[in-house]
């Protein structure tokens, strides 16, 4: 490889990065600051108005009211992208270790059949528990066939949103968590038996230690992009319950608030950077252990 | 020997990686038409050695020159070498013939001439009817004869092997030495051959250059080399050797005389003595010999272990508060069969001993 | 079944992976199987047709979305494919290179943050300076957070090819660009090739940042059939998702099974 193949090999990637990525969140920071147009879009200028708007609203004398209602939904887009992804974790682990179990052949096979729907559009995904847990779907059919009287309506809860989003993000779960317990030495569940464990104490002391690296990866891998996710509470959650990523897409679309879209777009990007520099942390922590 | 030209000059060439110094200030030159040996065990600098005259790596200091021409700074690409690589690195895209091609179009070549070349390649390596297949379709040893072809198909100057026949099994090693040997001779190429076994390098080596801790620790032919070590190192690395602890009496010129444990003078030759004060005598084993085969001034000993190898018998003897390596050919059977707990008398011809310095 | 596979079984995880499977599927064959329901009710069967897909391609919008779609993948996965290739094999292949870590971290940015955010910076960036044009907006935005998809397979390829190639050929008289040409490239296809498809998919499948990029005549399939949506099931969103499923699948197949084969063969 020449020497100036080096220097301008990496020159298109770190443009690209720069001017489409890097530079943006920059100005996106600047917008957070800037004022609100008189036609939608913004204005330069410093001006935390933005940053007090998701902690106050102003009252009816121009006082400051504290106002949780944006807190309210920071608040929930956590707990809801930590269910999706504890969900996820409880069923990985057990699908991902019979997986693993399985003849070579198997294996390969039933690992496909987990990243293949993850190939099919996103919007066609949610698209179809649209339709499943709709009115006459089949989620109430079901339930009409049990037994059940008064249908309570699937769509539009919690729950129809925490399917729709475990069902789109659930195989970066299980292929980190595969990749840990593939590896997992069948003589080291043995061993474990050997000395009087239990299944319970074998799972418990042996499997998922052995299988962390790939469930705290597959835990970040899930949790990340549900912190951002738009179309689960648009369609599932019928919008009635935003999220950050809805909120967000909100003032750029109806409300047209720029500044205060950016505030939340950098509250977001904070949130998931955090949790970046956490897992690394551990990870470097790891490392110096095993050294 | 002197007149000979040389194919390769290394001149005062070291090597850094980092803190890590791979070779320090190597000097020596390898002969036209020779088959020359770079011996030692892993980290002692021959492969960097031989990616530095492929081109691979280039020195940290000194020259290297091809037949006379500084070739330090030349890239591996314009560098008339071809290396036979320890995986054989036989593009896996490509079919045995375009293997072999592939240097001879690089180099521009007309096609007709590269078509007459490979063929006579593949016919030089008996793997004329295999032309068509790809690498992956090969055993190791057909991939081995592949790699050769495509290496000598340019009619390079000096022709490097990276360990070869490392990756085949035993029997093939053996049948493949005698090809190398042969291919040799029949291209009269230098070849220049890396390897970690000293059993190959004294089989097949005009000259064995051993290395160890990135120094070159003594060139010479083989016999020279297993018989008149020049060092501990080099005694100790090629075959098997007893070492005894000693003080140097007197030296005289190339001869040393030693005070062992084995309470006798023995004067033999020497290197690396500068004057009296503690030194080793190397005896090999199969140079001991026991009761009716002790040579020279003889001791008595006792026999403290036996193994029965076949062809030679391994014992160690205990014989003035030392213990003795001693290998005997089992030429007759049940002559004199020892045991262990034997009383047995040894000796050794001086002239079979060295004594080296510290 | 032997002693040491019964200790290795858990009672219940094998039923519990077949409903995993089950439910993984349910909704993919859910959409196939009402897009051949005649009923214009999505979930009143009354019998089989196929007129719905008949309407959808008679669908003016739908096939202009589809080209948008098309346009701005096929010209994605190019760009996105020649940038990561370039960068796998600086990363890869030049020792003692400075700033690799950061640039491995730059690639992959895109994959690393939420892509809401990343619609709104390119969203704010472009109204900045101008840039009106909604396909080249479109494509700028596809080809950034297509990059890391591209380079992880490339760069995969290479990380796992010895260099004893690159040398061998290097050896045997080859310059610079003919070791690429003639070597390195034919390698690691399959990994460009797994590369590129994959970054096509990712464009066509893309919806956050195509919506945020939304303006006339660069409308794409999946904000296209978002708006539909809005407006209500139809069996016709159904016949046009299944054809998008359909799609989906025959490319992933492809690339699976060609990395399969390239896999098998390296081994």
């Amino acid at each position: 490889m020449s020497k100036g193949f080096r220097i301008w090999g990496l020159v298109p990637a770190w443009a690209l990065m720069l001017l489409t990525l890097i530079l943006p969140i920059f100005i996106v920071a600047g917008v957070s600051v800037g004022e609100r147009g008189a036609y939608g879009g913004f204005e330069w200028s410093f001006d935390l108005t933005a940053y007090r708007q998701i902690l106050f609203t102003l009252g009816w004398t121009d006082e400051l009211e504290f106002d949780p209602k944006y807190l309210i939904i920071i608040a929930r887009t956590l707990g809801y992208a930590a269910g999706a992804t504890a969900i996820s974790l409880l069923l990985a682990l057990p699908v991902a270790y019979w997986i693993s179990l399985q003849s070579a052949r198997d294996k390969a096979l039933l690992i496909y059949l987990v990243t293949l729907p993850f190939w099919v559009s996103m919007i066609v995904r949610v698209y179809a528990w649209l339709i499943i847990l709709g009115n006459d779907g089949m989620a109430e059919t079901v339930y009409r066939f049990f037994g059940g009287s008064d249908v309570p309506g699937f769509l539009f809860t919690p729950g129809a949103m925490l399917v729709g989003m475990v069902y789109s993000y659930i195989p970066l779960m299980i292929l980190p968590v595969y990749a840990a317990v593939e590896k997992l030495d069948p003589a080291l569940i043995e061993a474990s038996h050997d000395l009087y464990g239990s299944r319970w104490t074998a799972l418990r002391r042996v499997i998922i230690p052995l299988a962390s690296p790939g469930l705290v990866g597959g835990s970040i891998l899930v949790f990340v992009p549900c912190l951002g996710t738009v179309l689960e509470p648009m369609l599932l959650g019928g919008g009635r319950q935003l999220m950050m990523g809805t909120l967000i897409q909100n003032q750029f679309g109806g409300a047209r608030d720029w500044p205060f879209g950016a505030a939340i777009a950098m509250v977001l990007l904070v949130l998931v950077v955090l949790v970046l520099i956490l897992n690394a942390r551990r990870a470097t922590r790891q490392l110096e252990v095993q050294a | 020997m002197q007149k000979r030209l040389s194919a390769i000059e290394i001149i005062g060439v070291s090597k850094q990686f980092g803190d890590f110094t791979a070779l320090h200030q190597v000097d020596f030159r390898i002969l036209q038409n020779e088959f020359f040996t770079l011996l030692g065990p892993s980290g002692c600098g021959k492969t960097t050695l031989l990616r530095m005259i492929a081109g691979f790596e280039s020195p940290s200091r000194g020259t290297i020159l091809l037949n006379g021409k500084d070739i330090s700074d030349s890239p591996a690409h314009k560098r008339r070498v071809n290396t036979v690589f320890q995986n054989y690195a036989l593009f896996p895209h490509m079919t045995l013939s375009q293997n072999i091609a592939f240097g001879l179009e690089n180099l521009g070549w007309e096609r007709g001439k590269i078509r007459a070349r490979v063929g006579e390649m593949l016919e030089m390596v008996h793997m004329s009817q295999f032309a068509a297949r790809k690498p992956d379709q090969l055993s190791g040893g057909q991939r081995q004869r592949i790699a050769l072809a495509r290496a000598l198909a340019p009619g390079p100057e000096v022709l490097l092997l990276d360990e070869p026949l490392s990756a085949l099994d035993l029997k093939l090693r053996q049948s493949m030495r005698d090809e190398l040997r042969r291919l040799q001779r029949e291209t009269g190429i230098t070849f220049v051959f890396v390897t970690h076994d000293q059993e190959e390098a004294l089989d097949m080596s005009d000259r064995i250059a051993v290395m160890g801790n990135g120094h070159v620790q003594q060139i010479g032919a083989p016999d020279e080399i297993y018989e008149a070590p020049q060092n501990r190192f080099v005694a100790d690395f090629i075959g098997e050797t007893n070492f005894l602890d000693g003080e140097v009496v007197s030296v005289e010129g190339g001869h040393a005389t030693i005070r062992t444990a084995l309470g006798i003078d023995i004067t033999a030759a020497q290197s690396g003595v500068q004057g009296p004060g503690p030194a080793v005598l190397s005896i090999r084993p199969e140079k001991i010999g026991l009761d009716a085969r002790a040579e020279g001034e003889t001791r008595s000993g006792r026999i403290v272990s036996r193994n029965y190898m076949g062809g030679f018998t391994h014992y160690t003897v205990e014989a003035g508060g030392v213990s003795l390596r001693v290998s005997q050919r089992n030429a007759q059977s049940r002559q004199g069969r020892l045991d262990v707990g034997d009383e047995v008398r040894l000796g050794f011809a001086a002239e079979n001993a060295r004594v080296l310095g510290q | 079944m032997s002693a040491s596979r019964s200790v290795r079984h858990y009672p219940g995880f094998r039923l519990l992976s077949l409903v995993f499977f089950l439910w993984l599927y349910l909704p993919i064959g859910v959409v196939i199987f009402y897009s051949f329901n005649d009923n214009r009710l999505v979930s009143v069967w009354t019998g089989f047709s196929t007129k719905w897909y008949a309407t959808a391609l008679s669908n003016q919008s739908l096939m202009d979305a589809l080209e948008v779609s098309l346009v701005v993948a096929v010209l994605s996965m190019i760009f996105a494919t020649t940038i990561a290739l370039l960068a796998a094999l600086v990363l890869t292949r030049a020792p003692g290179l400075k700033f690799r870590r950061v640039s491995e971290t730059v690639v992959n940015l895109p994959l690393l943050l939420p892509e809401i955010v990343l619609a709104v910076a390119v969203l704010i960036l472009f109204s900045q300076i101008g840039l009106n044009n909604g396909m080249v907006r479109l494509v700028l935005a596809h080809t950034a957070f297509c990059t890391p998809f591209a380079f992880m397979p490339i760069r995969a390829r290479l990380q796992g090819m010895p260099l004893d190639f690159e040398e061998a050929a290097r050896d045997l008289y080859a310059a610079p660009f003919t070791v690429f040409r003639r070597v390195t490239l034919p390698m690691i296809m399959p990994g460009v090739f797994a590369g590129a498809m994959t970054a096509f998919v990712i464009s066509m499948d893309d919806f956050i940042t195509s919506n945020m990029l939304n303006s006339g005549g660069a409308t794409t399939l999946p904000v296209y059939i978002f708006s539909l949506i809005r407006q209500g099931t139809t069996p016709e969103l159904n016949a046009v998702s299944t054809l998008l499923i359909a799609a989906s699948l025959i490319l992933a197949t492809l690339v699976l099974v060609l990395n399969a084969r390239a896999m098998r063969r390296s081994a």
